[in-house]
């Protein structure tokens, strides 16, 4: 069973798999021939020597901290997020006095604002979850928010022709018709979260990837950097993945019962 | 379950605030049982009446009301033009809807399946509305509207969509069900020969808000041969020829 959708995985995925093991031995030749210096770029070949080298360090002890800094902030951001689109979709005025500040939250540039909460909340993981929430935030809000506003009049008409309540609307209608524009949301901020955390880290951690490749860049360790890079870009992927599938998941359930 | 239209107008208002006219002093009595076409050119309101009677709609002046009391909003089913079937459920899921938001409708999904099996629709059971053809789609959102138990069934087009063939089953099944479950119906069709196979009655609205009633002399249970009666076929070309010269 699970050999099957690894199938179709590398049946769709061929192409690029092909190209990115392309780029990887041109880059693998370049660097040995000496065309490249290795401080710029190092081997492909010597950053996976140096992730299975580091491993210890590396993930249970970098990876472990940006991952619980992301699970806090993310899981934040999503009841936060969600929380307030429902208010804002009940009630105009909350709607007309929160949508403007959720809008321009995203014009403030996250790295200027950094710094306040370093002074707030210290070098602690807080600083880091305040960073994460204040970079996904936004996607949630939105897409639960127009995901529940979308809901089409006529479907609204029948439902109350058949008597029921605001609440089974919310429920039968808005609810699932929201789904798929929350979804997009949720996608898209889970990726955003762990680039959150990272950033959280720059501004001053002891662990932590983002802490890790910093330091590394700082010794003019390419490869350490480029093994944090490559871990949080598998990571990152694997958490979209996640979402996808709990995407898929929960529209089906939708589908099948009640 | 009588329901009763008094004096009903209705009129909206467009995006320039001038007030159209749809339904202009709607005198009707529609008595337990009886069985009511509305025919018309498109955009006479046939429709508006409908959503009128629903409730959806609030009547400018007039009053609807169903056994002497005011009409409100989940008193009858509706089915409405477009079948508006809800797409992330299945077929048996969006015809149990009405039972989910009811109370005191209560249906198992093994008597929805033997419903759903009475318009030929077994099998399809767990089946997403996109799947299915927009016959069966009709049928399906039919199915929802009668399955709301109520004794008022206001039935918006429901056979627009059927091949010729697929709509005499529809139409003969209707009939049989409407005596068996004692229903009363207000329906909705541009098709005239239906009208007259199905109805008592007969509500024509032209687009100048006059509304005419006229009986259907055919005798129950009908049987399609009585289509060709002389009394049909004269009723049919009066009818005809009424819509013909008019324009929207
Ligand atoms: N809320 C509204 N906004 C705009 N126009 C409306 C509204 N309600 C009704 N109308 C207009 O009222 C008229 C009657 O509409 P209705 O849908 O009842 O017609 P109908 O007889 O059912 O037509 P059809 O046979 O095409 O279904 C149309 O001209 C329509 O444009
Ligand atoms: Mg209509």
């Amino acid at each position: 069973m699970p050999m099957k959708p690894l199938k179709k995985f590398f049946q769709t995925y061929r192409l690029f798999l092909l190209f990115f093991i392309i780029v990887l031995a041109i880059v693998e030749w370049l660097v040995r021939a000496d065309i490249i210096p290795s401080f710029i770029i190092p081997t492909p070949t010597g950053v996976i020597q140096m992730i299975i080298h580091n491993w210890r360090p590396l993930l249970i002890e970098h990876l472990s901290a940006t991952m619980l800094e992301f699970i806090i902030g993310f899981s934040l951001a999503v009841i936060s997020g969600v929380l307030l689109a429902i208010c804002m979709f009940f009630s105009k005025t909350i709607e007309k006095m929160v949508y403007p500040a959720v809008v321009i939250s995203q014009m403030v540039p996250i790295i200027a604002l950094s710094p306040i909460f370093v002074l707030w909340f210290g070098y602690t993981i807080w600083s880091k979850v305040a960073v994460t929430i204040l970079i996904c935030f936004f996607p949630i809000v939105v897409g639960t928010y127009d995901g529940l506003k979308s809901c089409d009049q006529e479907y609204i008409e029948l439902l109350r022709s058949m008597g029921a309540n605001r609440f089974q609307i919310f429920q039968k209608l808005h609810i699932p018709m929201a789904l798929p524009s929350f979804f997009s949301g949720f996608k898209m901020s889970i990726v955003f979260a762990l680039v959150g955390a990272t950033i959280g880290e720059w501004l001053g951690a002891s662990k932590g990837l983002g802490y890790y490749s910093r330091r590394m860049s700082g010794n003019l360790n390419a490869e350490g950097v480029f093994a944090a890079i490559t871990i949080l870009t598998i990571v990152g992927i694997l958490l979209f993945a996640l979402a996808s599938w709990i995407e898929k998941r929960t529209t089906n359930k939708w589908n099948n019962s009640n | 379950m009588t329901v009763v239209l008094k004096n009903v107008s209705y009129s909206y208002t467009n995006e320039k605030r001038q007030k159209n006219l749809v339904i202009s002093h709607l005198n009707m009595e529609i008595k337990n049982g009886e069985f009511i076409s509305i025919i018309g050119r498109s955009g006479t309101g046939k429709s508006t009446i409908l959503r009128l009677m629903t409730g959806l709609l609030q009547p400018d002046e007039g009053e609807i009301q169903i056994d002497q009391k005011d009409i409100s909003l989940g008193d009858v089913g509706y089915m409405p033009q477009k079948d508006l079937l809800l797409p992330w459920r299945t077929i048996l899921d969006n015809i149990m809807i009405a039972s989910e938001i009811q109370q005191d409708v209560h249906m198992t999904k093994e008597e929805a399946s033997i419903w759903l099996q009475r318009v030929g629709l077994s099998g399809y059971e767990h089946v997403l509305p996109k799947q299915l053809s927009g016959g069966m789609r009709q049928r399906a959102a039919f199915l929802r509207a009668l399955l709301t138990g109520k004794d008022v069934l206001l039935l918006d087009e429901p056979f627009g969509a059927l091949d010729a063939l697929t709509k005499k089953e529809m139409q003969s099944w209707l009939l049989s069900m409407w005596q068996d479950l004692n229903k009363t119906i207000v329906f909705i069709t541009h098709d005239l020969e239906e009208a007259i196979f199905l109805s008592d009655r007969i509500l024509l609205l032209h687009p100048d808000h006059r509304i005419e009633e006229i009986s259907v002399p055919l005798s129950r249970p009908r049987k399609p041969e009585m289509l060709l009666f002389e009394e049909a076929v004269t009723l049919r070309q009066k009818l005809e020829k009424k819509i013909a010269n008019e324009t929207t």
